[in-house]
């Protein structure tokens, strides 16, 4: 219940303080609290300025006992190396950055292995880098499992020395009290809980072989699906999502299934689609992950983290359908290989069957999921697991009346397949590493290997880097700038070209505007005169006119004079014939 | 980011419903044995938590941490010892694996001596939030990386502890000004130190009158109203944020009080008992538990006349004491997850969104990335939901027109 543990003191936010040397690029310089106890002769070489000197591991003379021969210590990443020599000693994977003895009184330095310190900085790197390996991280003459070496003779020593050692350079962190936080795992699995899970599965298998039916055993309920046609013309998914719940966990499981595969024809591209789906998974989680606001705890993940590829029960081997398939998808999704239909096959053909298709495996190269070993409460149901892949599995959602109670079986004339039974099939085995067993583990992988691998090859395809041709590491915003910088530039030629091509366009119309004015003009002139002509010509007629009439005027005016003058005088003319008569009357 | 959306090839399907429906299952499937998986993994991976403690010199950080964690976390100075007090602020960080029951917690503990120590205090807090950020900037850039880890080494600040200390009246312009600026960057949890010096009726009234200054300057400290995330999450809250800022009194000195070993201080005044401890089971604690008897009696001796049991132990884990039990519950039992997540979800995206859009300001470089302190961090409106998003005018929203 207490334990003391390391401790290490990473100087890692040292504001205002300026040492005489510069920062390294690694938490902490290591030697803080050593560096005073080392000889000055050892010590020169620290605060030179050229940090290969400072990183070069300074000696033991070649026929001492090499410091790392002693303890089989685990150390510092590849990454933070030196040169430095190895005397002998074969690291693999890890490599020594330096050992600074520290002298202690009364004995000549270098020779004898209480003087080979564990710096701090090593015991942090243990700390942050073996992820907590068991037991106290007192590493000398324990057993570290990052380092291969070890001298014969050398334990004895090495563990009094590492008692010594640890009690000065490692802090003892007892606890003195119950602090509380062993509470961590219910706090996170209760966050988890209310969160959700998410678990997506790809079936892929030929028509009619049973995906469907394998799916509702499994989760021990119906999802409503329509049996696919043989006559699709290629291989398309469909993706279903159902939520399930049970206590308090609440999944959301898609299913997705491969309608049409191995149907057509010619299959030469039966798994493209496949691998475009995943891909585009993938694609869909690179792209939120990169976007500049995100919501990655909120997101739907629907990248795939389990693949059951059903393998027709032939009896004899892998159809090259499969192999082909298999290959393209192992690199992309964890692939669990399962025989189905299996109640055709005998027990004895079942063996043969099973062994000739993991040795086709095995030699095609196909990587299917490994269930984990790693961790001591699932490694032995695991182990044991593995050895009856690929797992042969029946489904049915009927049940059959079995002794008194009812179960999930197959009813044949000639016998009773149950589901459940291991004699009888694999299902049980194959449901405890799919779902009671590995689903984490499953999700991890696909989160770690598949996807990292899938977003390390498109960020360099898209030709992001991490280090420069020198060598220098390059910073992602620096691509980003240089790929934005390129990008705004082939915008600001298209809006130039569209630009361009507007103003011409522009200056197309308002010619033609112009063209029709002109004509709108001399049409008007042309109207005009025109007008003008015949108003002069009607004015002509008009005073023609008027003439005419001040013509007839004056005839009539004249006329009509005679006439009452030739009136007057014949009136004239009667009334001296009446006057005349009248003056003859009288 | 724009060459980087590519809509997806035509033949992939998302799932056909969005609202997924929900189905029946008819017999046991096995699906919650997933919450085991989790734990199995969360225990082997072990736990990351990096607490932060500012306050001015003597309100007793050191030893409030050394008694949260029940151990010597952090060496601190008894009072006059020569210790001169730092001219500029110093960030001192110190790294511990400490391990209870098979779940190893890796603490990383950063204290701030000679935050408000100077006679000019201005600015004094862009040390720590250029630390802050530069924790996160850590973390971004092993984040964009290409090859990045599986596990990225989480640095950020979780959790910074605000030492208060008690006038009595109200927060002064140092913390109003530093917590400003300070909760929007990081989890901010006030405590009012040295509360032994305060009544309780003082403490109330002081309580209160932080609360209200708080309010006023619309200081959100955790929990933080905004992400509250279903009606139980609010209730637990309110009830915390109702007690915020807890007085506390720190005290890593052990006591024997009355047969049993107590945590507390010891003063010359009342006769208080406390709860046990735990049996001193390494030679230290025994040897502490004998100096501390020893300097009792030579302090009972001092007092003269008042009587054998003259001293009086004031009880950290006692509640009816301070409120030290509800910040150990608050930061460790319980929200200790809420806190780590809140960090990453919420101030470490703000964080990202902020840097991705300015990062043609700030210098590129190799890994160990130098920033500046960044100005007051920018203005986050909480939201009604988990994610506070901050609407900045997006440069790169403006190329999606053509």
């Amino acid at each position: 219940m207490q334990q003391c543990i390391a401790s290490s003191r990473p100087g890692s936010g040292d504001v205002g303080e300026k040492g005489p040397l510069p920062s390294f690029p690694f938490k902490g310089f290591p030697f803080r609290h050593g560096i005073s106890r080392l000889p000055p002769s050892r010590r020169a070489h620290l605060f030179s300025r050229d940090s290969r000197e400072r990183h070069r591991v300074r000696g033991f003379p070649p026929d001492s006992p090499s410091p790392r021969g002693d303890q089989g210590m685990g150390i510092v990443p590849r990454s933070a190396l030196s040169h430095g020599h190895r005397s002998g000693s074969e690291m693999k994977g890890w490599d020594f950055r330096g050992g600074f003895p520290i002298v202690r009184a009364g004995t000549p330095p270098g020779t004898h292995p209480a003087d080979l310190a564990l710096p701090r900085m090593w015991t942090k790197a243990l700390a942050t880098h073996t992820k907590f390996s068991q037991g106290p991280l007192v590493v000398v003459g324990g057993s570290i499992k990052c380092s291969e070496v070890r001298r014969p003779g050398a334990a004895n020593r090495g563990g009094a020395d590492a008692r010594k050692r640890k009690n000065e350079e490692l802090r003892n962190l007892s606890l003195s009290g119950h602090v509380g936080f062993d509470s961590l795992p219910d706090q996170l699995v209760n966050k988890s809980t209310s969160q959700g899970f998410c678990f997506n599965i790809l079936c892929v298998g030929e028509t009619g072989i049973g995906k469907s039916t394998l799916m509702d055993t499994l989760f021990n309920t119906k999802f409503e699906s329509d049996p696919a046609t043989h006559n699709e013309p290629g291989v398309r998914l469909k993706a279903r999502s159902y939520e399930l719940q049970e206590s308090n966990v609440r999944l959301k499981l898609t299913i997705v299934d491969t309608v049409g595969f191995g149907d057509q024809i010619n299959k030469d591209d039966s798994y493209k689609p496949i691998v475009e789906y995943i891909d585009a998974q993938f694609e869909a989680y690179l792209q939120e992950e990169l976007k500049i606001k995100r919501s990655l705890f909120n997101y739907h993940d629907t990248r795939i983290h389990a693949c059951l590829y059903f393998i027709a029960p032939t009896g004899h081997s892998l159809k090259s359908l499969d192999l082909v398939t298999m290959k393209k998808l192992d690199s992309k999704v964890n692939i669990i290989p399962i025989i189905a239909k299996a109640d055709t096959i005998a027990k004895n053909e079942l063996h043969k069957f099973k062994s000739k298709i993991m040795s086709e495996l095995v030699s095609n190269g196909v990587q299917i999921y490994q269930f984990p070993t790693d961790e001591e409460t699932v490694a032995e149901i695991n182990a044991t697991m593995s050895v009856h892949l690929p797992f042969a599995v029946v489904g049915s959602t009927e049940e059959v009346k079995i002794g008194n109670k009812m179960a999930k079986a197959r009813q044949y004339p000639w016998g009773v397949v149950q589901v459940e039974n291991e004699n009888h099939c694999d299902f049980v085995k194959l449901r405890e590493m799919l779902i009671r067993v590995n689903m984490e583990d499953l999700r991890e992988q696909t989160h770690t290997r598949h996807y990292e691998l899938y977003r390390r090859c498109k960020l360099e395809e898209m030709g992001f880097k991490d280090t420069d041709p020198d060598s220098k590491p390059f910073s992602l915003q620096e691509t980003y700038e240089a790929k934005r910088n390129e990008f705004l530039g082939e915008l600001q030629k298209k809006e130039e070209e569209m630009r361009q091509m507007f103003v011409m366009r522009v200056k197309e119309k308002e010619a033609e505007l112009k063209e029709a004015e002109k004509e709108l003009h001399e049409k008007f002139d042309l109207l005009k005169r025109t007008h003008q002509e015949e108003k002069k010509k009607v004015e002509d007629k008009k005073k023609e006119l008027e003439e005419e009439v001040n013509n007839f005027q004056k005839k009539k005016a004249a006329a009509q004079l005679l006439q009452s003058q030739a009136q007057q005088s014949g009136a004239q003319q009667t009334k001296k014939d009446k006057d005349k008569k009248n003056a003859s009357f009288t | 980011m724009d060459p980087l959306r590519q809509s997806p090839s035509p033949c992939s399907s998302r799932p056909s419903s969005p609202k997924t429906p929900p189905c029946e299952m008819l017999g046991y499937v096995g699906i919650e044995a997933v919450l085991d998986q989790l734990k199995i993994k969360a225990m082997k991976m072990g736990f990351e938590f990096n607490i932060m403690v500012v306050g001015q010199s003597g309100l007793g950080k050191s030893t409030m941490l050394n008694t949260l964690f029940k151990s010597k976390v952090w060496k601190c100075t008894p009072p006059g010892l020569a210790m001169p007090t730092p001219q500029t602020l110093q960030l001192n960080s110190v790294t511990h694996v400490i391990e209870e029951k098979g779940v190893k917690l890796k603490l990383t503990v950063t204290d701030t001596p000679g935050f408000g120590d100077q006679i000019n205090n201005d600015k004094c807090w862009n040390p720590i939030l250029g630390y802050i950020n530069e924790q996160y900037e850590r973390y971004l850039q092993e984040e964009i990386l290409i090859t990045r880890q599986r596990h990225i080494p989480d640095t950020r600040v979780h959790c910074c502890v605000y030492f208060v200390p008690p006038t009595g009246h109200c927060l002064r312009p140092l913390d109003i000004e530093f917590l400003q600026r300070l909760c929007r960057t990081v989890n901010v949890v006030p405590v009012i130190a040295r509360a032994d010096s305060l009544t309780l009726e003082e403490r109330e009234a002081f309580r209160r009158r932080i609360q209200h200054n708080l309010r006023t300057h619309c200081i959100e400290v955790y929990p933080q109203k905004c992400f509250d995330e279903d009606i139980n999450d609010r209730i637990l809250n309110s009830k915390i944020r109702d007690r915020i800022p807890f007085a506390v009194v720190g005290a890593d000195q052990q006591h024997l009080v009355n047969g049993r070993c107590v945590l507390g201080r010891k003063t010359k005044w009342g006769i208080v008992e406390g709860p046990r401890v735990g049996k001193p089971t390494t030679r230290k604690q025994t040897d502490l538990e004998i100096k501390s008897l020893l300097a009792a009696r030579r302090t009972q001796g001092k007092a003269g006349g008042q009587g054998q049991r003259s001293g009086s132990c004031l009880a950290v884990e006692n509640m009816a004491h301070c409120e030290f039990p509800l910040l150990r519950d608050l930061l460790i039992r319980s929200h200790l997850q809420d806190l780590k997540d809140i960090t990453h979800n919420v101030h470490y995206e703000n964080y990202r969104v902020c840097r991705l859009n300015e990062s043609h300001v700030l210098p590129h470089g190799p890994c160990w990335v130098n920033l500046a302190p960044t100005p007051p961090g920018p203005s986050v409106a909480p939201g009604p939901s988990k994610v506070c998003r901050q609407t900045r005018e997006d440069s790169d929203d403006n190329e999606d027109d053509y």
